[in-house]
């Protein structure tokens, strides 16, 4: 004989209906839980975020810049950025030059290469018989407030504060290094272009280590000096909070 | 035997060509003349000296990265074209002095000519710079000054971002100081637009001397 299927009763299905709700509501939970946790566990998992610098190595090929006492800007300028370059790659931080070689680059190329590159510093590199020291400058554009839209040759105004915030931090680690620093506003077609804190460097003559002789730009305690300061410029402009790409 | 009709050719072009000699030298003489009689009836005047006037110059230090206000008495146009070119000239004079402290070679004739035009006056919008700032504070009466420098000069000058921003700087803010109506500076060389200054300052952009004058003393 076939046996009826028997209906459960009602409790049954109430008790099931419970049952059902309590996994619900576990199931819930424990998602609510993940999602929680989430963050913190992704936040120690993840790698850190990378911490790109552009280096403009001023001038090149057709363009020779200043006539320095022993070689051409272009070339101070390159040896420069190479040297630089390896300082903060070893500190552990990207590195994307404009140029690395004695090939000609336009302002419009510069900042386009910066603006992909999407760097937290940008510096653009020079050199100079005049004056003594290092020249620190920043846009002489007037501040504005970002937009969606930024027109190509002013889209440096929108990045100014920083830029200043930056260029402060670098005139910090040079005069704790000992050298002789001057800030001032330039135009500088480069640089106005660029979406990220941008800093224009002019490193004139300055004395050797032991204070021996005139100033020169020649001396390579001197470059490596210079150089060693704006690594640890640029360690701390990492290590605060003033590193993000935002305006 | 020579043909009748290129005998009568001939013969009238000798005519003429004695006719039209006469008649050169007839004119040469006459101008000659002329001239020989204007030079006497020219008149003598005496060159008129501009009474001395204060200026104020801003004049450049490259060791402190600064540019610091100096008074000076010069004879003057009343022309304010000319007046500016005086005032300017003076500046180079005193830049391509020895022991300058922005030593800059060319002098008084680095400026070729100073134009005060009314802001807005034949400004390229594709090239005028931070330009919407300048037109939102810009009133009646402001001027822009078309500076046209000699190439000699801009050949000659020191390649630097610290020495081409201290003499933009410097030529800005005397202006400002000397014309105060004058909130604008543009620059030609020999007439010309040109790139930079030399390989560094941007001389195409349109210079507020608002701006360079707040920030004299250089810190940005």
């Amino acid at each position: 004989m076939r046996e009826r299927k028997r209906i459960p009763p009602a409790g049954f299905s109430a008790l099931s209906l419970n049952r059902v709700r309590m996994t619900g509501s576990l199931t819930a939970g424990i998602a609510a839980f993940i999602v929680l946790c989430a963050p913190a566990v992704f936040a120690q998992t993840a790698p850190a975020a990378r911490f790109v610098v552009l280096l403009d190595a001023a001038h090149g090929g057709a363009d020779s810049g200043a006539r320095l006492d022993s070689e051409l800007e272009k070339a101070y300028t390159l040896a420069f950025s190479v040297r630089l370059r390896s300082l903060l790659m070893v500190r552990g931080m990207d590195v994307v030059i404009t140029r690395d070689s004695d090939t000609t680059v336009d302002p419009d190329q510069r900042a386009a290469v910066a603006d992909r590159a999407r760097p937290q510093a940008c510096l653009s590199l020079h050199a100079s018989e005049s004056g003594s020291g290092v020249h620190i400058f920043v846009s002489s554009l007037a501040p504005v407030q970002p937009g969606t839209m930024l027109p190509w040759k002013t889209a440096q105004a929108a990045w100014i504060e920083r830029s200043s915030t930056l260029a402060g931090v670098i005139n910090s680690a040079l005069t704790h290094a000992g050298m002789a620093v001057t800030l001032g506003r330039v135009a500088l077609p480069a640089i106005d272009s660029m979406t990220c804190p941008a800093v224009a460097l002019e490193i004139a003559p300055g004395q050797a280590s032991d204070n021996s002789g005139s100033a020169s730009l020649d001396y390579a305690d001197y470059q490596s000096r210079v150089a060693d300061a704006l690594a640890a410029a640029l360690v701390e402009w990492r290590s605060e909070d003033r590193g993000g790409r935002q305006p | 035997m020579i043909p009748r009709h290129q005998s009568f050719l001939f013969i009238v072009l000798l005519v003429a060509s004695i006719t039209l000699g006469a008649v050169l030298w007839t004119t040469l003489d006459r101008a000659h003349k002329r001239m020989l009689d204007s030079q006497e009836s020219a008149p003598t005047q005496a060159p008129q000296v501009a009474p001395s006037e204060q200026a104020t110059l801003m004049v450049a230090n490259d060791a402190e990265n600064s540019v610091t206000a100096r008074v000076f008495s010069l004879p003057l146009p009343q022309n304010p074209e000319a007046r500016a070119r005086a005032i300017l000239g003076k500046l180079f004079d005193l830049d391509a002095a020895p022991g300058a402290t922005h030593p800059v070679p060319g002098g008084a004739s680095s400026v070729n000519e100073v134009f005060l035009l009314p802001v807005g006056a034949g400004t390229d919008p594709a090239t005028a710079r931070s330009s919407s700032t300048a037109r939102s504070g810009s009133a009646a009466g402001d001027e822009l000054a078309v500076v046209n420098l000699a190439s000699a000069f801009v050949s000659a000058h020191p390649s630097g971002l610290e020495a081409e921003t201290l003499t933009i700087l410097s030529i800005c803010a005397t202006l400002h100081a000397n014309f105060p109506e004058v909130t604008e500076v543009r620059f030609l060389v020999d007439g010309q637009q040109r790139a930079t200054l030399a390989g560094h300052a941007d001389l195409t952009r349109t210079y507020l001397t608002g701006e360079t004058v707040s920030t004299q003393g250089a810190n940005p």
